[in-house]
């Protein structure tokens, strides 16, 4: 079986981490950016698992595990700050918050 | 070998009590304030007495006992231990110290009663008695360093206790900055040395000492001098005295622990233990016997003008570590360690007496303002009687008599010794006995003047009674050869200290020398007594006529030193400092607070608020990162 | 195999550039689901199937659940979609773009300087995964439920003001 080429894997991994990125930079809805977020932390989860499959070591998917975790942990705190936000100035708008700028 | 075994509690015990009265402050009531400062001296005394009985009874091999705790550091080849070392010496001194710290601690309980910071005096008075513990038994110049900077740090606190008096203050950081002047030449001393022997362990160090150089070696003469300086700062000789009589500012049972039984004669100590290097330094050697001689000549003068009893007192004691000095000159260490016993008994009695007087009178120093206290105090006149014929030395039986009479013919008759040093020892002896009884009969006799309001209790008698006999009867175990020729005292420091060498002497020479000594005193409280009681006004004339004016006045600010140094030394100082206040050396660092401003300045406008901003400032953060990876 | 993991490849890229543009949330977290999807069939054709299906279950399945959860309860209605319009000017796309493309670029350069073509090796299945997580592992294992728990009280925490907020708008 012609296994496929682990730089797919990663270059896979890089574009969508691009993609994620450009979605954090150019939104400015708060849930948009929660969404480029995930994006991006898969796609660093699938650059490890491409590492691991390419020694066949179990190691990229436990750290891909630590990433689920933590991405888990992350949507849940980021998405209460979201409704906090929300509440407080009845918009989306990442930069409604910037008034604490000194 | 379980007596010994116990002897790293004897520091330990007051720096426990320094560290529970500094961590409950001021919560506790004074009762127990007072039990754990004087408890932890206390017990420190007990457990030294209990060892010197064993020490004295069956010596350790080669009289000595090192207890090893820990190694302090261990930097390349320099591994300074903390470890103590109990020999004839440091018995001796640690005796004397934590007997008399004891005694003062117990007078202090009621002495400070009224005192708002009494457990800080208490917590002070511990962290000093652990200090100097560690200096006398440190078995390595450093640890000695250590306890030395130790008792430096509580004088300074001591004196300033009463803080809020700004002259306080003043005094402390006199009494600091001077001792540091010595301090720093001790440092220095300590540097040569190891760098020269490659060792600080006082033992190793002699050895070394005595191997590598011979007689007047020019390093031995360095490193002797050094440590010298380190002496003379600590022990107010001449020319670093000046802070002694300032140091009058602390509490009197502070200026009767530290300025006069015990840290002020921390030099003598060092000198002694240290006295190989200056066997090996001639000079030196001889240069501390006339710095002795000369000193004491000098305070004893300024003591005679003083109208503060106090300053008399510290004008004395610097007198009376002249008289050491004098012995150490000569090479009679084991004279100048019996002087130091006996010093700190009647010098630490009359400061003691001093205290009650100054406490009964409302702090009143002044000794113009009083007289006849003969009656309204009379424990405190007898015990201060004794311990003012102690100090003048009258003869047979004092112990002051004994201790200077041993200075005075090693003086004369040491090898080292000269009659110019002997008639200078004399001199004193006459002025010694002139100041003391001065201050006794304007104090004690003459009309009363005042009421005394507060009579000392028995915490304050207690001590006064113990101080007064042995003022007494510490000199008994030291006779000289006329008087039976007890020789106990020496003998035992001859196993840590060699012999005084003497030139041989007729038995008629020793007993005409006697009793030029002997008589001394006596004429002194003559003089006094017709100039201060019988005739007052034959002296009020004397010192009214022009050269008797200004010979007081001289002789009144302490030979004019603290003007000379104000003039050469401090001023110039003050000077250079505010002319140098604006020089380019500040430059890079008020550039750096500009550049700093600057650049903040610059920075606030990338902080926008917007999180989307920052998220573009980690992407070039990235891509930099990337090409330094990629390109480099 | 190997067609399993370009089809799939090309399908999280599509999805994962419609999440980035799509203008309605909920719509946009369709995309995302399909992403995550093709993600994982992506990590099956990299031999890990264990964490295919956890991508599924976790990623998929919880983690969205509570987008959409969120969505509900802002309650964002049509004119949010015109709101989006109006923040999304077509010239704030230039300047990230640029940086993205740059990042980009550094990104593929430096992979195809290493050694190219490497292939993988085979199949990690699950057992091999679980006996490493729960030993040389274990200590992160532990770390990161202790993660999770901050997590879960930080969450409550910022949700519990908002709560005691509501009652007290409520009298």
């Amino acid at each position: 079986m012609a296994s496929v080429p682990v730089e797919y894997g990663l270059i896979l991994a890089g574009i969508l981490f691009i993609l994620g990125l450009l979605g954090v930079l150019v939104r400015r809805n708060i849930i948009f950016i929660l969404l480029s977020i995930e994006v991006m932390l898969n796609s660093a989860g699938l650059a490890f698992i491409a590492a691991g499959y390419r020694w066949g070591q179990p190691d990229g998917q436990i750290m891909f595990f630590f990433i689920l975790a933590m991405a888990a942990t992350e949507v849940a705190v980021g998405l209460a700050l979201a409704l906090q936000f929300y509440n407080k100035t009845r918009t989306l708008d990442t930069d409604a918050a910037s008034r604490m700028r000194g | 070998m379980i007596m010994f075994k116990l002897l790293w509690l004897i520091p330990a015990l007051p720096f426990a009590g320094f560290i529970i009265l500094a961590l409950t402050g001021s919560r506790l009531t004074r009762t127990r304030t007072a039990v754990i400062g004087a408890g932890s001296a206390g017990l420190s005394m007990v457990i030294t007495i209990l060892t010197g009985i064993r020490f004295i009874g069956s010596p350790p091999p080669g009289n000595a006992y090192v207890q090893v705790l820990w190694t302090w550091m261990s930097v390349g080849g320099f591994r300074p231990e903390i470890a103590f070392r109990l020999d004839a010496l440091s018995l001796a001194m640690i005796t004397v110290v934590t007997a008399v710290g004891f005694l003062i601690h117990l007078y202090s309980s009621e002495f400070m009663a009224g005192d708002e910071g009494y457990s800080r005096f208490f917590a002070y008075m511990n962290l000093f008695v652990g200090s100097m513990l560690t200096l006398v038994l440190a078995d390595n110049l450093l640890l000695l360093y250590l306890g030395w900077e130790g008792v430096g740090l509580c004088s300074y606190l001591l004196i300033g206790f009463w803080y809020k008096d700004t002259y306080n203050g003043y005094a402390a950081r006199k009494a600091f900055v001077v001792t540091r002047i010595g301090d720093t030449a001790m440092g220095i001393g300590l540097f040569l040395l190891f760098t020269v022997l490659g060792t600080l362990q006082i033992q190793e160090l002699m050895q070394r000492a005595l191997q590598q150089w011979g007689s007047g070696n020019v390093m031995a003469g360095a490193a002797a001098a050094l440590l010298l300086g380190g002496a003379l700062g600590k022990s107010a000789q001449l020319p670093l005295q000046t802070w002694l009589p300032d140091a009058m500012a602390g509490p009197t049972p502070v200026s009767a622990l530290i300025h006069a039984a015990t840290m002020v004669t921390a030099g003598v100590y060092l000198i002694a233990r240290t006295h190989v290097l200056f066997s090996l330094a001639p000079l030196v050697q001889a240069a501390v016997a006339v710095i002795g001689a000369v000193t004491l000549l000098i305070a004893g003068f300024s003591a005679l003008t003083q109208s503060d009893i106090k300053r008399v007192l510290a004008y004395s004691t610097i007198s009376q570590i002249g008289y050491m000095f004098l012995a150490l000159g000569v090479g009679a260490w084991s004279a100048a360690i019996f002087h130091f016993m006996t010093h700190a008994f009647f010098k630490a009695l009359l400061f003691l007496g001093a205290g009650v007087v100054i406490l009964g009178l409302h702090n009143e120093h002044n000794m113009f303002k009083m007289g006849g206290l003969r009656k309204q105090l009379p424990l405190t006149f007898w015990t201060f009687l004794i311990g003012a014929a102690s100090l003048s030395a009258l003869p047979l039986v004092t112990a002051g008599y004994y201790s200077k009479d041993l200075i005075l013919y090693s003086a004369w008759a040491s090898e080292a010794g000269s009659p110019l040093l002997w008639a200078a020892g004399l001199a004193g002896a006459l002025l010694t006995a002139l100041y003391t009884f001065r201050m006794v009969f304007l104090v004690f006799f003459g009309e009363e003047k005042t009421r005394v309001e507060r009579k000392p209790g028995m915490q304050i008698k207690i001590p006064l009674i113990i101080l007064a006999v042995l003022s007494i009867i510490g000199g008994f175990v030291e006779t000289p050869a006329s008087l039976g020729g007890l020789h106990i005292f020496t003998k035992f420091m001859y196993t840590a200290l060699p012999p005084v060498v003497n030139l041989p002497l007729p038995a008629t020479g020793e007993f005409i020398l006697e009793i030029e000594a002997a008589l001394a005193p006596p004429i002194g409280i003559f003089i006094a007594y017709l100039f201060f009681l019988y005739r007052p006004r034959y002296t009020g004339r004397l010192a009214s006529t022009p050269s008797g004016s200004a010979l007081h006045r001289f002789w009144f600010s302490g030979w004019g030193f603290d003007w000379i140094y104000d003039r050469i030394i401090v001023r110039p100082f003050l000077w250079f400092a505010r002319i140098d206040k604006n020089d380019f050396l500040d430059l890079p660092y008020l550039g750096t607070i500009w550049a700093g401003k600057g650049v903040n300045r610059l920075l606030v406008h990338t902080q926008t608020g917007k999180v989307r901003w920052y998220a573009v400032g980690i992407v070039i953060g990235a891509i930099l990162a990337l090409s330094a990876m990629v390109f480099l | 195999m190997n067609d399993l993991f370009y089809v799939s490849a090309a399908v999280a890229i599509l999805s994962t550039v419609m999440v980035i543009t799509k203008l309605n949330a909920v719509h946009a977290l369709l995309y995302l689901i399909i992403s995550l999807l093709a993600i994982a069939l992506v990590f099956y054709s990299l031999g890990a199937p264990f964490v295919a299906a956890l991508e599924v279950i976790i990623y998929a399945g919880a983690i969205m659940v509570l987008f959409v959860f969120v969505i509900m309860m802002l309650n964002l209605g049509p004119g949010s979609a015109e709101q989006e319009k109006w923040m999304l000017s077509p010239g704030m796309w230039i300047g990230p773009v640029v940086l993205v493309i740059i990042l980009m670029a550094e990104l593929v350069y430096a992979l195809a300087r290493s050694a190219l073509r490497m292939p993988g090796i085979a199949m990690v299945g699950p057992r091999q995964v679980g006996i490493a997580l729960f030993g040389p592992y274990l200590i992160g294992v532990e770390l990161a439920s202790m993660l999770l728990l901050a997590g879960l009280v930080g969450a409550f925490h910022l949700g519990r003001r908002d709560k005691q907020q509501a009652i007290g708008e409520g009298r």
